[in-house]
């Protein structure tokens, strides 16, 4: 009994940092809907001027100061961040200031770097609150029930804030119908800084919060977003008390885990997700989605055709200067554009069922490693031949997607994308946690292609068929009968249904296609490289090809494409340098500001605003 | 943005001038790690290597020509890390890849090193699969193994009278590696221990309160730690607010490495078995030489175990070339068989069995000194006697 209380009492403990900051995501995206992943470089942020504020106030009163005062200094950077890199970007399509905010992360690593330095600063402790209490026997930290005491306060001071004030009325007004707002005389710019302000200030006290219990390092940024993620989906997006309630669940569950099924630390997050989302798709207080009801944000869609003569011939001598690199460029030359076809297969694959289809899926590495580990493991364990295994990669990833899909597709919009999430992490804890038969952590390694294959030219001319292929393949199918029935269930599900397509089948199609073409890619991967590791299903790959696409231009039919392949030549080019990431940060902040309609959009309005094409016409 | 732009390409025209200015007639290694993602590790590492470079070119470098290390940044990627690696040999022309701290990037380059007949010496990775069970002829491990130094510790416990042991250990192949290495070690040498709980926290995500109940439920009499870096602070900071290490002894692998210890200050755990890195109780000989030239080279800085392997990386490197006589692939393939290379932890010798380096470990007791963690009453062991037998280790590498 009494280990059980302290077990509870642990969990309560542990949700108030979660709480904090997932309630600050929660309200940034419930106005605003952004989803911002920069929100755990802000709880990082919080934490490093936390420790530094500690030093030099003493006491009591200079610890709770320290917290409040590292809340609103990362309020304050929150404010920066929406002026100078958001603010620009509002009119773009939806979700494509994610991009943004991934820029946001990478600079901010940079910099906590710069400034604090790489050693791992432990948290001090709370004055006065040091020991324990003893509670049935069981010893508490005193921090623990103090932050168990806080955190409802604030949760109140939230609640009081939202539903008693009119800052509050107007946040709930935005989140319900922003354009109402807008139109009935709110200033809308000002609405979203303060929400992000009051965001920010959440993560940041999140995280100087937390001290006692921790300290502050360079990986808390990205440790702690996917635990808040699925917290803000399980709550429901936007809602407060939802973050709340799911914080604890998910800090109890998790208690409990480690003192029942210790090895199951990693999964069990995310089976709670899919399965509240299964049963309760939009969580558990949040309300229904009504995106997509104003029309889509930016620029409409243009008409779809295929490829007139120029472009046509312009793809025709881009491949035919790709063929003849062997002879011109040197071994490595091949070795990059190897890599960067296979990314670009990779990056067309989510396009296709995002922009064609209209699914934006958070967890579209879980085919593309899927493909790749299906290969491996074939080769690993039945010894078989590597064209077989080859083969295999996208049909295992094809049937993945089917089965994944057929529970996604009844979502809709960012809940679909979440529980592509989910199911891309179960795989992942899955392989990562399955040591006897995936390798976990140690992958599997010495999977090379046959000897036919095996030269750096022959399986660059290899990857140039197939990856190109691929790509072309996706295309046509985006002209074909089945593309135009997929584009009719984006843009109006309802009425597709109407004129007689059967929705569900078509996406669920469309989700098993892309699913089997990202595994084609995987295959394409696990035999270039010899070997495959869990991180090739990891949060950081999907979302590495969710940027590319979105850079590249989401209402264009080439801009993963085109995304990708800058994407891994600046990368390849800039990690030589020593501070690559704040320059990389930068950089792609600054395309997403230059360029909201992404690379290929933005370079065809500006070709079309000079007369080099007229209106309406796609090339490429 | 344009002045983005401005500066990007003046610093790539600056690293351009400033790499060929030297690579005249250098001899080229490729360093490959995670200099950023992993950058507490890393940082005092690449210090290390730096140091040795100075020496070795002071003295003349290798085969009379400068020997240069190229560093590359793989971002923690085991894929990119491979590029990398194709890249710095096809193009950039290194003789060997050295590098890398994470385990599967390790295992990643190894692979590649296999097939392509590259030579690699990884020098950091835990991982003892490099040279067993996915060990290739291509692949050189300098780190001592986890196996070994996980045995030194069980050594350790066997002489207590403890019999319920805990472990707590990340829950990735590191971890795993290491439980089943103490596990085994200790019921080879007192069959009565049994292991009542085994905890598995997800590296650098740990739940430290409910691990450290999770722990006290299971009242063991001892308890073995692999945690390390930020999950092993929030374990130390839980167990010793709730008192869970009283009258337990703890054994912790790699516990001791100034990265570990170092940032725990004056909370550092006291009365711990431990392997690390007692740099500040050398005294004389080798080692201490390489502590004052390391403090001398960075006013400030102390020696990690990273700037200790950073450094030994760079004097295997050297000794291998001078040995071999060239930098062709084969000669240094041959010149690596029981190569000897002196380091400030004496004489190590890289075995042919498993070409596997005879890197020790030093091994004490955690103590708080002067508001600092230390490790005291620690000595130096050789490895040697603590490795699997020859049969073993034939048994797991695959046929060569």
């Amino acid at each position: 009994m009494g280990l059980f209380v302290a077990q509870l009492l642990t969990g309560l403990a542990n949700a108030a940092a979660l709480f904090l900051v997932a309630s600050g995501l929660s309200l940034i995206f419930g106005v605003t809907r952004i989803v911002n992943f920069a929100h755990g470089s802000l709880y990082m942020l919080g934490a490093y001027f936390g420790v530094m504020l500690m030093q030099s106030l003493p006491g009591a009163v200079g610890f709770w100061g320290s917290i409040v005062l590292s809340s609103l200094i990362v309020g304050a950077i929150g404010i920066i961040i929406e002026i100078c890199v958001l603010r620009p970007v509002y009119r773009a399509p939806e979700l494509f200031q994610l991009v943004a905010t991934f820029g946001v992360i990478l600079v901010i690593q940079d910099l906590t770097l710069m400034f604090w330095g790489a050693e791992d600063q432990l948290g001090p402790r709370a004055p006065g609150l040091k020991s324990v209490v003893r509670i049935l026997g069981e010893p508490i930290p005193q921090y623990d029930l103090a932050l168990i005491v806080i955190t409802p306060f604030i949760l109140l001071g939230l609640w009081w804030l939202i539903s008693k004030t009119r800052v509050g009325i107007l946040v709930r007004a935005a989140t319900q119908d922003r354009e109402m707002v807008g139109a009935l005389g709110v200033n809308q710019s000002w609405l979203f800084t303060g929400v992000f302000f009051l965001g920010s200030a959440l993560a940041g006290l999140g995280g100087a919060i937390q001290l006692p219990k921790g300290g502050a390092d360079l990986l808390m940024d990205l440790n702690i977003i996917s635990a808040v993620f699925v917290v803000v989906v399980i709550g429901g997006m936007g809602s407060i008390v939802g973050a709340f309630v799911a914080s604890v669940l998910i800090s109890v569950l998790n208690v409990f885990g480690v003192a029942y099924l210790p090895q199951s630390t990693l999964v069990l997050m995310y089976v709670v997700m899919a399965i509240v989302l299964l049963v309760r798709p939009y969580g558990l207080f949040g309300r229904e989605e009504k995106a997509g009801e104003h029309g889509q944000a930016g620029e409409p869609d243009r008409p779809i055709r295929p490829a007139g003569v120029r472009g046509r011939l312009f793809a025709a001598a881009l491949f035919l200067a790709l063929a003849l690199v062997p002879v011109f460029g040197s071994n490595f030359t091949q070795v990059l554009l190897t890599d960067i076809l296979i990314f670009c297969l990779f990056a067309a694959s989510l396009q296709f069922m995002l922009s064609t289809g209209g699914m934006v899926s958070f967890g579209h590495a879980a085919f593309f490693g899927g493909g790749a580990y299906a290969a491996a493991l074939l080769v690993t364990y039945a010894d078989s031949p590597m064209e077989l295994a080859f083969l295999f990669a996208p049909l295992a990833a094809g049937l993945l997607a089917v089965v994944f899909g057929w529970f996604c597709i009844r979502l809709s919009g960012v809940y679909f994308a979440m529980l592509t999430l989910a199911f891309s992490q179960l795989v992942w804890s899955l392989v990562f946690q399955w040591y006897d038969v995936t390798g976990g952590d140690d992958g599997l390694v010495n999977i090379w292609p046959s000897a036919w294959l095996s030269g750096t030219t022959t399986y660059y001319y290899f990857t140039l068929i197939v990856g190109v292929g691929g790509i072309i393949f996706l295309r046509h199918l985006i002209h074909s009968p089945f593309g135009y029935s997929l584009r009719a269930t984006r843009d109006s599900a309802r009425q597709a249904d109407a004129t007689g397509i059967n929705v569900t089948h078509v996406q669920w199609a469309a989700f098993a296609t892309a699913g089997a073409m990202a595994g084609l890619a995987g295959g394409l991967f696990v035999f270039s490289k010899g070997s495959v590791f869990p991180n090739e299903l990891e949060i950081e790959k999907s979302f590495d090809a969710l940027i590319v696409v979105f850079l590249g231009g989401v209402k264009t039919l080439s801009g993963g494409v085109v995304g990708a392949a800058f994407m891994e030549s600046v990368k390849d080019w800039l990690t030589r340098l020593e501070y690559w990431r704040l320059i990389l940060g930068l950089l792609i902040i600054g395309v997403v500001i230059v360029a909201p309609a992404g690379i290929v959009g933005t370079l065809r309005g500006l070709s079309e605003r000079l007369g080099l094409r007229w209106t309406g016409e796609t090339t490429r | 943005m344009k002045q983005i732009k401005t500066i990007v390409a003046a610093t790539a025209a600056l690293v351009t001038v400033a790499s060929s200015a030297f690579a005249a007639d250098s001899i080229k290694i490729g360093e490959i790690n995670h200099y950023k993602r992993m950058a507490a590790f890393a940082e005092p590492y690449k210090m290390g290597i730096e140091l040795a470079l100075d020496e070795v070119n002071e003295a003349g470098g290798v085969l009379e020509r400068p020997l240069e290390f190229i560093f590359r940044d793989d971002d923690g990627k085991p894929g990119d890390a491979v590029k990398i690696a194709e890249e710095l040999i096809t193009r950039d022309g290194v003789v060997m890849l050295t590098g890398t701290i994470l385990s599967n990037v390790g295992l990643a380059i190894s692979s590649l090193a296999g097939e392509k007949k590259y030579i690699y010496l990884a020098s950091e990775p835990l991982a003892d699969a490099l040279v067993w069970e996915s060990g290739n002829p291509y692949t050189f491990r300098l780190r001592t193994s986890t196996f070994v130094q996980a045995a030194m510790l069980a050594e350790e416990a066997a002489k207590t009278d403890a019999v319920r042991y805990a472990t707590i250990a990340p829950n990735y192949a590191y971890g795993t590696a290491a439980v089943e290495a103490f596990k085994t070690n200790l019921k080879k040498l007192k069959p009565e221990v049994e292991f009542v709980t085994e905890q598995w926290p997800a590296l650098f995500k740990i739940d430290a309160g409910a691990e450290v109940q999770a722990i006290e439920a299971a009242k063991p009499d001892a308890i073995f730690n692999v945690t390390f870096g930020t999950d092993l602070q929030k374990f130390v900071r839980e167990g010793s607010t709730r008192g869970v290490f009283d009258g337990r002894k703890v054994y912790g692998l790699l516990t001791g490495e100034p990265e570990y210890l170092e940032p725990l200050g004056d909370e550092a755990p006291e009365g711990w078995f431990v392997t690390g890195y007692p740099w500040y109780g050398v005294e004389d000989g080798p080692a201490k030489d390489f502590v004052n030239a390391y403090e001398a080279a960075y006013p400030g800085e102390t020696p990690k175990i990273g700037s200790l392997v950073g450094y030994m990386t760079v004097k295997t490197v050297a000794a291998l070339i001078d040995k071999a006589g060239s930098t062709d692939t084969d000669a240094l393939l041959e010149a690596f068989k029981d190569l000897k290379v002196e380091t400030p932890m004496g004489e190590i010798v890289y075995r042919d069995i498993d070409n596997q380096s005879t890197m020790g470990a030093y091994v004490g007791t955690t103590a708080v000194d002067d508001g600092k963690g230390v490790m005291v009453d620690w000595e130096y062991k050789e490895p040697v006697a603590y490795m699997p037998s020859d049969e073993d280790i034939k048994a797991m590498r695959p046929a060569e």
